[in-house]
């Protein structure tokens, strides 16, 4: 039988009643009296130097209150990369200055360099067209390749290059996996690239910043997945508004994916202006603005090596990537093709040897960090397609090569040759469990049936691991990060019993308030429906680090059960008091307190109760009230797990590829509500899905995006997509956090491309033709492409 | 958006006149117009709404058999109701955008705007239309005249537009993933008097009839006669979807599906 409630049961999402009623509130639902409207200039090249921007027009227009342009902001700090990232000659990586408007030089389409304030949004923009900029044109660099070449043209002149680092890891490992791979008996190269993505979330970016004059303070409405570094970035680096001062809201946000979670200039512009105008001032971006102007996703440029014995047995990895971070560094924009993605360039796998380079790279086009998966996805395709390949070329069954090659279950906790100590799990069981799911020795029959209607049918399979719950500050630190990664949680109890739990994770569509009362409501034996989140307000929650890489549940629910252990606790003082017991003879069971060994017991709410009408207690002993704070840092990231396949059929004569069938068994340790982690995984699938068939951004060579509308860039449907079958029965419960939970908002995404593009060459091959490799998108044009160059 | 006017008139006179004015246009079911609009890329004074004229909306029979559809009735409406007398043009109609899309959409909207990707200007080449406007009838080998180009004047109005009904007929469209407009369209229509292929999608030139093919189809109307046919790759559309060799490919391949489907 199903849990009906509490951890492990799958209430409907209980945000869904607002959401699908219409009554969400976004940041553009919050109308603030008298509130005015910015729109941006925003440069139309991608490399230019501007001569001079003359405003004098446009401030005389109708309705228009000020004009900005990057002169007013040359005093003030600049937004900066939230790791610190040292090339392998041990210099610190190049970190240009990050300006809230474009100063001097524009660096990509859509570079912002003045602002106008206005009555209304129309007014601004007519305004905002009327300003005269003259900027003079210089050659772009797009190209990774061009842009490291001597002579390149510069995106920041300051720095003499267009590198922003070299990093190796792990530096002391390379001379052994050179020579490992010099001496192996068998060595497969592939060089691919892992496609740049634009996020999409389906509310755009908006900011509406208020200022009291009579407190001096400042509140930001923002789309962030993160509220409390917007507010540490703005306060500390940017704006230098005192943290006291500024209160940071992130209200309802429509989808984030990554692409929220960074402080952007246009926060910082709203929140300046409304100061000057003493008028709220609200931004609300058009999706080419999102486009142009969302940090993107991914983008390597990848050269890996596997060397293994004849039997498969693997005995190094070797990654070379060029990672472009575009015009400017974005938050995590560094982090994300070093730590999350070159300590997971061991895979599942026991192998002894891994070296990997990235060289850091700007270019004039849109930042680019941190997206569903970061850093994982790259590590996971590079790694899975290779492995796919070795295994045909050395005739070995595809899950096979795997297998042999896991870490074994009796080997946890397994420091990997990336460096990561993994604490727990099971791929065998992964895999084993998606033989189950797929009918394996039907798949022959279902490829003959293929072949009737003329299409040619494929099996995809790989597996992957990541690392979530991101981090353990101590590590972290020591690998460069500037801030900590823990997350906290205040439960605070009403008298009446019901209870406010205010944290700091930011839900955007991952269903917190759902799932987190399952878990206060199960330690505490009360019913969920008297829990209520509170996030997304600096105001409210004591500190919070945000919601991405998979952390919320790991990291701020593991908070949760912290503060709610401390609930617990000053409970049984409370208990005891009332029954006349000593505090350690006190039990908590079911909601109930009760003195060990007799029947005597007080139930939840009447402590509730009690410790708001402290009438008797004894005041040097026990404080009245019922709240607790925790925070919580990680002893150790997590490590979900799965295995992956799919089924699917190329139409040699159109390049066209439909996913008959996708399975996806994954570990992500305990779950809490099986509903949302399914809700989770068909998402992410969805993305990795489109990502390997029919998501890609196009720069032309002087730096326009091609694909910068609908139009142009693909986004899946749900017609794409076969039914998928998604199963979390194997579970390895996480061994250092309370919850034994690992996080699952990213797998799906990660896990997923490897094993499309696999099964696309799978089905070429079956149908004799010989193509081993394409580069995602696996669009029509390029599939058929590939068949045609190949016959 | 810029500001602009917006009237709707009931009659068809009223919409002429007030298309007479400088920097007037017409608005059909502004699938297109309005995110035209939007990203201000025009900037028209009135806009003149045709949704209110009855007169030119609505699907029947004509007495010599054509099939007479008013130039304001949407995609969903052709795709309903012209099922019964022409299943191969409704099932091109229910192929455009989605739900949305063809509850607003109008033929009249799409012929006069005649994007080299769209459907319905391969139905009307591929059926020898005649494209009926408020002050003449054109015909379809004349109407099309290039991408996003016609034989409509300023301010005229398709009032109308009558298909020849076909023994046979189906619409073959490759999906362009990102818009899921014509990456490459083929409508192949069988008369008496012989096959019209009509090809979207693929041409710098916009809409186009493929002649070789219609030959060869007219003396035998099985996919097997296009087997020694070639589109040359000259002049077709290269983009971030496809290579002019990729269309002139689908080209071919999409004929012939569609005489497999139409037979
Ligand atoms: C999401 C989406 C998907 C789409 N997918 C497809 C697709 O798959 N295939 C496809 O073919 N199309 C597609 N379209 C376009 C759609 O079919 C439009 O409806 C059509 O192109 C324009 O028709 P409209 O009535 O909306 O015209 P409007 O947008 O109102 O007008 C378009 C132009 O035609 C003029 N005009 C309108 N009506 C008349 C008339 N009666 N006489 C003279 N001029 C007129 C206008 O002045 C304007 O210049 C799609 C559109 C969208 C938004």
């Amino acid at each position: 039988m199903p849990k009906d409630h509490g951890i492990g049961a799958s209430p409907t999402r209980r945000e869904d009643v607002r959401f699908l009623t219409g009554r969400g509130k976004y940041t553009d639902d919050i109308a603030l009296h008298g509130q005015t409207y910015a729109v941006f200039a925003r440069s139309q090249v991608a490399n230019g130097v501007i001569k001079s921007i003359d405003t004098s027009e446009a401030e005389a227009m109708p309705g228009v209150l000020a004009v900005f342009t990057g002169e007013d902001f040359v005093d003030v700090g600049g937004n900066p990369a939230g790791w610190q990232i040292n090339s392998r000659d041990g210099q610190p990586m190049k970190e240009p200055k990050r300006p809230v408007l474009a100063h001097g030089k524009v660096r990509h389409v859509g570079d912002a360099y003045a602002a106008v304030i206005a009555e209304t949004e129309e007014q601004a923009r007519d305004a905002a067209e009327a300003i005269v900029a003259e900027i003079d044109e210089e050659p772009a660099v797009v190209d990774m390749g061009k842009a490291l070449a001597d002579g390149a043209p510069l995106v920041h002149d300051e720095i003499g290059t267009n590198q922003c680092f070299d990093w190796g890891w792990i530096e002391d490992n390379r001379a052994a996996t050179d020579e490992a791979i010099k001496n192996a008996p068998h060595v497969t190269t592939l060089e691919l690239v892992n496609n740049r993505l634009v996020p999409n979330a389906m509310e755009p970016r908006a900011s509406t910043a208020d200022y009291d004059p009579g407190t001096g303070e400042y509140t930001l409405y923002t789309t962030s997945q993160n509220p409390h570094l917007t507010r540490l970035l703005i306060s500390a680096f940017v704006l230098g508004i005192p943290e006291n001062k500024l209160k940071v809201v992130a209200p309802d946000v429509g989808g984030g994916f990554g692409s929220k979670i960074y402080h952007y200039g246009e926060e910082a512009l709203v929140l300046a202006a409304a100061k000057k105008i003493g008028r709220p001032v609200r931004w609300t971006a058009s999706r080419s603005e999102s486009f142009l102007t969302d940090a993107h996703g991914r983008d390597h440029v990848t050269k890996i090596e596997l060397a293994c014995e004849k039997d498969g047995t693997f005995i190094a990895f070797r990654t070379e990537t060029m990672a472009n971070v575009g015009a400017y560094l974005s938050n995590f924009s560094t982090a994300t093709p070093t730590f999350l993605h070159g300590t997971l360039m061991a895979g599942n796998y026991a192998v002894p040897n891994v070296y990997v380079n990235v060289k850091a790279v700007f270019t004039n086009t849109a930042p680019v960090d941190a997206y569903r998966g970061a850093g994982r996805p790259e590590a996971t395709y590079s790694l899975e397609r290779v492995i796919d390949m070795a295994a045909r070329e050395l005739g070995i069954d595809p899950l096979e090569i795997r297998r042999k090659n896991f870490v074994q279950p009796d080997q946890f906790p397994f420091t990997s040759a990336a460096g990561l100590e993994y604490d727990t799990g099971n791929y065998g069981a992964l895999v084993d469990k998606l033989e189950e799911m797929i009918d394996r020795d039907g798949f022959e029959a279902r490829r003959k049936a293929s072949e009737k209607n003329g299409k040619l049918r494929g099996l995809g399979v790989n597996t992957y691991i990541e690392a979530c719950g991101i981090a353990p500050s101590n590590l972290v630190g020591v690998l460069g990060s500037r801030v900590g990664l823990y997350d906290a949680a205040t439960v605070r109890v009403n008298a009446t019993g019901n209870i406010a739990v205010m944290v700091g994770a930011h839900s955007h569509g991952q269903g917190h308030e759902t799932a987190f009362p399952q878990v206060v409501a199960d330690m505490l034996g009360i019913d969920e429906n008297s829990v209520e989140i509170v996030h997304g307000d600096t105001s409210k929650i004591p500190f919070g680090m945000g919601t991405y890489g998979s952390r919320s549940l790991a990291v701020c629910g593991s908070a949760v059960v912290r503060a709610t252990e401390k609930v617990i606790n000053k409970g049984k003082k409370i208990a005891a008091h009332m029954l006349e017991a000593s505090e350690a003879d006190i039990e908590f069971t079911d909601g109930q307190f009760s003195v060990a060994g007799t029947d005597k017991s007080v139930g939840f709410g009447e402590v509730a109760l009690k410790a708001y009408i402290p009438h008797d207690f004894p005041l040097e002993d026990l404080e009245p009230g019922l709240e607790e704070t925790a925070f919580y840092d990680p002893a150790n990231f997590t490590y979900p797990a799965g295995a992956y396949a799919c089924e699917v059929e190329v139409d040699p004569e159109t390049g066209k590829v439909t996913v008959c069938s996708f399975a996806a068994a994954d570990d992500f340790g305990n779950v809490i509500n099986p509903m949302i982690v399914e809700g989770q995984v068909h998402g992410g699938l969805a993305q990795g899905i489109g990502q390997a068939l029919i998501e890609g951004t196009v720069y032309d060579e002087n730096g326009q995006l091609l694909s910068g509308t609908y139009m142009d860039y693909a986004m899946p449907r749900a017609d794409d997509f076969p039914m998928f079958k998604v199963d979390h029965s194997c579970q390895t419960p996480c061994t250092h956090n309370p919850l034994g939970v690992k996080g699952c908002g990213e797998a799906g995404a990660i896990g997923s491309p490897p094993a499309i593009v696999n099964g696309v060459i799978d089905a070429l091959q079956r149908g004799g033709i010989d193509v081993t490799h394409i580069d995602m998108p696996l669009s029509p044009g390029r599939v058929w492409q590939a068949i045609n160059g190949a016959q | 958006m810029y500001n602009f006017d917006l009237i709707r008139p009931s009659t068809l006179e009223e919409a002429v006149k007030a298309l007479g004015q400088d920097e007037a246009q017409a608005l059909g079911g502004g699938q297109t117009l309005i995110p035209t609009l939007k990203q201000r890329l025009a900037m028209p004074e009135t806009l003149v709404s045709l949704s209110g004229i009855d007169a030119i909306k609505g699907v029947c029979v004509h007495d010599d058999g054509r099939l007479s559809i008013g130039g304001g009735t949407t995609h969903a409406t052709v795709a309903r109701e012209a099922a019964a007398h022409y299943p191969g043009l409704a099932a091109l109609a229910a192929s455009i955008g989605d739900p949305a899309v063809r509850a607003r959409g109008t033929i009249g909207g799409s012929l006069a705007n005649n994007d080299p990707s769209a459907c319905y200007p391969a139905a009307a080449l591929g059926s020898g239309a005649t494209i009926v406007t408020n002050a003449r009838e054109i015909a379809a080998d004349d109407y099309f005249q290039g991408m996003f180009t016609t034989a409509l004047d300023d301010g005229e109005i398709i009032t109308e537009v009558r298909f020849p009904v076909p023994e046979a007929a189906a619409y073959q469209k490759f999906e362009q993933p990102a818009s899921r407009f014509a990456l490459v369209g083929v409508f192949v229509a069988r008369y008496a008097d012989g096959v019209r292929v009509a090809v979207t999608g693929a041409s710098e030139e916009g809409v186009f009839r493929w002649s070789e093919a219609e030959a060869a189809l007219s003396s035998n109307f099985a996919a097997d006669a296009l087997k020694d046919l070639s589109v040359p790759a000259d002049g077709m559309i290269g983009d971030l979807h496809g290579t002019p060799d990729y269309r002139a490919h689908l080209v071919k391949v999409l004929t012939g599906r569609a005489v497999a489907a139409a037979s």
